[in-house]
């Protein structure tokens, strides 16, 4: 037992469940206070929520007697609605992601890292979680947060250049929170957008850009490459392209926003170069919102 | 080697590398720079777009011209390019090249090396032995020749000489073997040129070179009619010509300086310019050379020597002018003989002594005054010469009798005696030859000369080596005494006929010249100098510099006076015991005259067109022209982002030559800004007087007495300022210090308008002379003075001393005296009305109810107040704890005096403070 080479083996073996990325997510997740999370109206749960008066057609059962027993109408005792909420997370892990510049992270892992952060804070609230793409169905407790955090760390994520969520894997009511630079063809995205909204599934868009896609600080004679090399395209004088990159990225923006006003969802656009709790607590009051 | 204009190509046939510039130009053509490849997401955003149509895919015409221009450098580069190539034959053989080296030579010198220089390359090149000769320094024996290689490193030691080339002709006969000959002539003619040239002609050919630069010279001056005449010499006597000549020499101060400047004109044809330069004795006496300035040669400075100096001679008899008998005057002998070569001064002794004349004659004076006699002994240690006569009142006298008086050379005897006469034995008596050591030797006794009385010395110890020159029977007859610097002679006759005939004779003038009485009128002759010895003190080298002397053996006086200028004789100034005799570059008759060389001898200037390598330039084009290519390359592929370009704008910066950043004249603030800083606290001011040290502690006084006031009194000004009187607003300011300096401008009259504005409008000016003087009425000093100048035109009501019961006294401490760095007299202030008089039972006078506007004073005050930025004073003041309490005084003034400004008379009005109590009821 006093092998150090043993004692190291095992403690890394120990300490191997809690990946990098949970152990950022919870790192950021505790820089958001949380206080406890109920849903602010009268339901179902544990928790007092208030007195109201009886009406007519409460069960008489309903009345708490000992309220209204200190005056004259009836008063019945409501709880906080307590009901678990499905928050199903779509990371996209698309090669496109992996994209980063100098001094800022790659988009998939501010991407990675904001959904792990939101997932530990609606756990902590008591929300399932679950991550879709990865045959994750929505749970609750910290070894479905260490799943997750295993999925999104899996490296042999999708090949394809540009990835597209599926709404297919959501159960319908609940919410779901999308994650991706949306640079690929956006027709997937709408469908999977529409189809969610039909599925009476609300949500975030969370637009995930780095700062040179927003600058296109680029010059000279170019081949720009996507990252999986699938597309190309080749200028003479990229100066040129900017202005009319520009105005296409704002028009995916526009495309984005309009989808998200349509479906009822809410977008936000957040680049990697900023820091990360802004957008987390964006995310996390956007769920409160959207539930 | 083919030439093209002034650019000759080593491998031209390299240029033939140019014609491939087109095929280069369409091959770089086709080329684009290279892309480069990124990874960008975005690029799903940019399918589909397309670049501009006018865009191609050819690298730039420019970028293409910059490549082509550098190919184009690099071949030019690497066919040799030349500037100024010589088309010259390949000689062989050995070569000679011959510099004359003489004084003419130097000014030219450089030059001279140059082609000298260029001859080697030229050997060099042709691989021929080479022999460098200076006619003025020959080398023993044969021609020295040696690789040109090996000359080069000698070329710098090479230095002309001050004199001629003599025994050229002789030398050029001995050479033998066949060389050809490169001459460097200095462009003066030479009786041995002709034969000299025939000679080097036998053994080869004859290249001659010659400046074309006039050559001039200055012959020594001459002292005529009361004037310096000054000649010039040239050697071309073609066109008129100007020429200025400076005379310098010690100032007062010991420090060489030019004392003046004339011009000399040529006339055209003539070779020859006169000048009759009238300088006062002093300025004339100081005068140690004339120069053409401008020409670095021997030959165009002149030495001067006594020939120029003419002595202050005072002449004082004892006996009084005998009205009509002027040739019994003991005086007249002398004047004839010392007027033309001296300045007399005649006057009593006392009148003399204050002149400080070089040599006081006294003809027949027995004693002086004891205060007088006193004065003369000082003179004479100082370095006079106190030339004495005997005669019949010496004879008489007891002077010298028992022991020696100082100002007699010996002890006499009484009575003198005389020879030859009626009532007496014997002839009368000859001089003796004089003997070696003596400053006469050399001089040839007249033997008409004869001695008939004589005052006579006792025998002596010394007397036989203090006797200079004695008659035929031993008896002296002139005795000398050194006395410190300066010396005591005595004449045993009299200075007229009467005793002997020695005054009548040319000898006696030639006596009175080497004892250095007398100044010689023109270059000496060897009988002048015979039997003298000279050393020389200074020698002139061939760039008319005057140096020390080394080592040069003594030159006996008769060499001397014959002598030219040479190795032996350099130019210089030579002294003697109590003379000095400059040998000049040019004799008194000397003559210039241009060589003149046989029609058959090629004669070149010096001017040499240098044949430069251009390679190197091309070269150094050529990978500049590239650098630039790899930034617009850089530039154009969009590769010039980052680092890259921060660095490349820092090349291009570099290349650009920096203009002059000159930093903007400090203008004043605005106005509003200096009205607002002058006002927002109390600030003291001082007036800037553009004396940089004054201005300084001006301030720095200003800057310590604020801080007195912050610390002691409810007075709290902010930083003094300093006023420029012509600009600045002055009425924000309550009270001005004015260090007044002898040499600052007076302000203009707008500036003055200001000032009596600012002290009618209840100013106050502290006027400080800093020389503790003024205040006594003086305007004595130059800062009183100044004083004076710059107050005339200010509006100041009379002023008195500051009066005991002055409000300044009590403003805030009690002081009756105001010293500053200095403890002077008076300070003033303005007068009281005549009419104030003192209340019964009040300790003051009501005095004027205003501030005083000016205050004067020069006790320098802010050198008291004056601090530094650590709160130390600056300057110290008086000695001791006396002097910080005057320090501490002079602080109390300060307070005071700013109190008065800000305050006025409220200090003199609490005089009714028991009338205002008493009328309040109490």
């Amino acid at each position: 037992m006093n092998d150090p080479a043993l004692l190291r083996s095992r403690a890394e073996r120990l300490a191997a469940p809690l990946p990098a990325l949970l152990a950022g997510a919870q790192h950021l997740a505790r820089t958001v206070l949380l206080g406890s999370h109920g849903r602010r109206r009268p339901g179902q749960g544990d928790e007092f929520w208030q007195y109201r008066p009886a009406m007519p057609g409460d069960e008489a059962r309903s009345v708490d007697w000992r309220r209204s027993g200190r005056s004259d109408g009836h008063f019945v005792r409501q709880m906080e609605w307590q009901a678990a909420q499905s928050v199903m997370f779509w990371v996209d892990r698309s090669r496109s992601m992996s994209f980063a510049t100098d001094g800022a992270p790659s988009k998939a892992a501010r991407a990675s890292e904001l959904a792990l952060a939101a997932a530990i804070l609606l756990n902590h609230g008591g929300e399932r979680v679950g991550l879709s793409d990865h045959g994750l169905p929505p749970r609750t407790g910290a070894l479905q947060l260490l799943r997750m955090a295993q999925a999104l760390e899996d490296d042999d994520a999708t090949p394809a250049d540009y990835g597209a969520p599926r709404a297919r894997e959501m159960p319908s009511r609940s919410r779901a929170v999308f994650a991706s630079d949306f640079m690929g063809d956006i027709t997937p995205v709408e469908g999977a957008l529409l189809e969610a909204a039909d599925r009476g599934v609300g949500g975030v868009l969370l637009h995930v850009l780095d700062p040179q896609e927003e600058a296109f600080p680029f010059d000279g004679r170019t081949i720009f490459e996507s990252m999986g090399g699938t597309l190309r395209h080749e200028t003479l004088k990229a100066r040129d392209l900017r202005d009319r990159y520009l105005a296409r990225l704002a028009e995916r923006k526009a495309r984005l926003q309009h989808l998200a006003r349509v479906t009822g969802w809410q977008y936000h656009l957040h680049h990697t170069d900023g820091p990360a709790t802004a957008p987390l607590l964006w995310l996390y009051s956007a769920l409160e919102r959207t539930g | 080697m083919w030439i093209l204009g002034p650019i000759g190509f080593t491998a031209p046939w390299l240029l033939l590398g140019l014609l491939a510039l087109p095929v280069l130009w369409l091959l770089l053509r086709a080329v684009p720079p290279a892309p480069i490849r990124r990874q960008f997401p975005g690029v799903a955003l940019l399918l589909g777009l397309t670049d501009d149509a006018h865009q191609s895919d050819r690298t730039p015409w420019w970028l293409l011209l910059l490549r082509a221009l550098a190919v184009a450098a690099l071949i030019v580069g690497f066919a040799g390019p030349v500037l100024n190539p010589s088309e010259r034959a390949a000689g062989d053989g050995p070569l000679l090249v011959l510099l004359d080296g003489s004084w003419a030579d130097a000014r030219d010198w450089p030059r001279r090396i140059d082609r000298v220089e260029q001859a080697l390359t030229e050997a060099a090149r042709d691989n021929r032995p080479v022999a460098i000769v200076t006619l003025t320094d020959r080398p023993e024996g044969d021609l020295p020749f040696r690789a040109a290689q090996d000359w080069a490193a000698q070329l710098p030691g090479l230095t002309p000489r001050a004199w001629a080339p003599s025994g050229v002709a002789e030398w050029a006969a001995g050479l033998e073997g066949g060389f050809d000959t490169i001459w460097l002539s200095d462009g003066v003619a030479r009786d041995w040129r002709a034969a000299a040239l025939d000679a080097l002609e036998d053994r080869g050919a004859v290249r001659v070179f010659q400046s074309p630069r006039p050559i001039y010279g200055l012959t020594p001056p001459v002292f005529e009619d009361g004037a310096i005449a000054l000649s010039a010499l040239r050697a071309d006597a073609a066109g008129a010509a100007e020429i200025t000549v400076a005379a310098r020499g010690l100032d007062p101060n010991g420090i060489e300086r030019e004392l003046a400047r004339e011009t000399l004109a040529f006339e055209d044809g003539s070779r020859e310019a006169q000048l009759a330069l009238s300088l006062p004795p002093e300025l004339r006496n100081r005068v140690s050379r004339f120069e053409i300035p401008g020409i670095r040669s021997a030959g165009a400075v002149v030495l001067t020597d006594d020939a120029l100096r003419r002595r202050e001679i005072a002449l004082i008899s004892g006996s009084d002018d005998r009205e009509g008998l002027s040739l019994l005057s003991p005086l007249h002998y002398l004047r004839q003989a010392l007027e033309p070569v001296a300045d007399l001064i005649d006057g009593s002794l006392s009148d003399v002594l204050l002149a400080n004349p070089d040599v006081i004659v006294l003809a027949d004076v027995a004693t002086l005054p004891e205060g007088q006699a006193r004065e003369v002994e000082r003179w004479v240690e100082e370095g006079g010469l106190l030339l004495r006569f005997a005669g019949p009142r010496l004879a008489a006298s007891d002077v010298g009798r028992g022991d020696e008086a100082p100002l007699m050379p010996v002890r006499l005897r009484a009575g003198g005696r005389s020879v030859g006469g009626a009532m007496s034995w014997g002839e009368p008596k000859a001089l003796r030859t004089f003997s070696e050591g003596s400053p006469f030797y050399g001089l040839a006794v007249s033997p008409e000369v004869r001695v008939n009385a004589q005052v006579m010395a006792q025998p002596d110890p010394t007397l036989a080596e203090r006797t200079i020159a004695s008659l035929t029977d031993g008896t002296p007859l002139v005795t000398r005494n050194r006395i410190g610097q300066g010396q005591v002679v005595l004449f045993h006759v009299t200075a007229n006929a009467e005793w002997s005939s020695l005054p009548l004779s040319g000898l006696f003038v030639s006596m009175l010249e080497r004892l250095a009485v007398s100044t010689r009128p023109a270059r000496p002759s060897a009988a002048d100098l015979a039997g003298t010895t000279w050393s020389v003190d200074a020698v002139l080298d061939a760039f008319g510099q005057v140096d020390e002397a080394g080592t040069y053996p003594g030159i006996p006086g008769e060499d001397l006076a014959a002598a030219q200028p040479g190795p032996d004789t350099p130019p210089g100034l030579y002294a003697g015991e109590d003379r000095r005799v400059a040998l000049n570059v040019l004799g008194p008759d000397a003559a210039l005259e241009a060589a003149a060389w046989p029609a058959h001898v090629p004669v070149e200037g010096l001017g040499i067109a240098r044949e430069t390598d251009l390679k190197g330039w091309f070269l150094a084009a050529a990978i500049a022209v590239l650098a630039g290519d790899i930034l617009a390359s850089l530039w154009l592929g969009g590769r010039l982002t980052g680092p890259r370009a921060s660095a490349a704008a820092v090349f291009l910066a570099l290349l650009i030559p920096v203009g002059e950043a000159r930093a903007q004249d400090a203008e004043r603030a605005p106005l509003g800004e200096f009205a607002i800083e002058a006002t927002s606290e109390v600030v003291l001011a001082h007036v800037m007087t553009g004396d940089a040290q004054v201005d300084e502690i001006a301030a720095a006084g200003l800057e310590g007495l604020s801080r007195t006031l912050f610390a002691r009194t409810s007075v709290e000004p902010a930083a003094p300022m300093g006023i420029d009187l012509e600009t600045d607003e002055l009425a924000f300011f309550p009270f001005l210090y004015w260090p007044v300096t002898p040499d600052q401008p007076v302000p203009s009259d707008a500036a003055y308008a200001k000032l009596n504005a600012y002290l009618r409008g209840g100013g106050m000016i502290l006027f400080d002379t800093r020389d503790a003087d003024v205040a006594g009425f003086g305007a004595a000093t130059p800062a009183g003075r100044k004083l004076q100048e710059l107050a005339r035109p200010l509006d100041i009501p009379p002023l008195e001393p500051v009066p005991e019961d002055h409000v300044l006294t009590r403003t805030f401490y009690l002081l009756q005296d105001f010293p500053g760095r200095r403890m002077g007299r008076d300070v003033w202030v303005e007068a009281a009305p005549p009419d104030a008089e003192a209340i019964e039972g009040m300790p003051f006078r009501n005095l004027n109810d205003n501030v005083t506007p000016v205050v004067i004073g020069g006790n320098d005050w802010a050198a008291a107040w004056a601090i530094d930025d650590a709160g130390n004073t600056l300057l110290p003041v008086g000695r001791g704890f006396a002097g910080e309490r005057q320090r501490e005084i002079a602080l109390r003034f300060g307070v005071n005096l700013v109190m008065h400004v800000l305050t006025g008379n409220y200090k003199s009005d609490q005089v009714h403070v028991p009338a205002l109590l008493d009328r309040l009821g109490q």
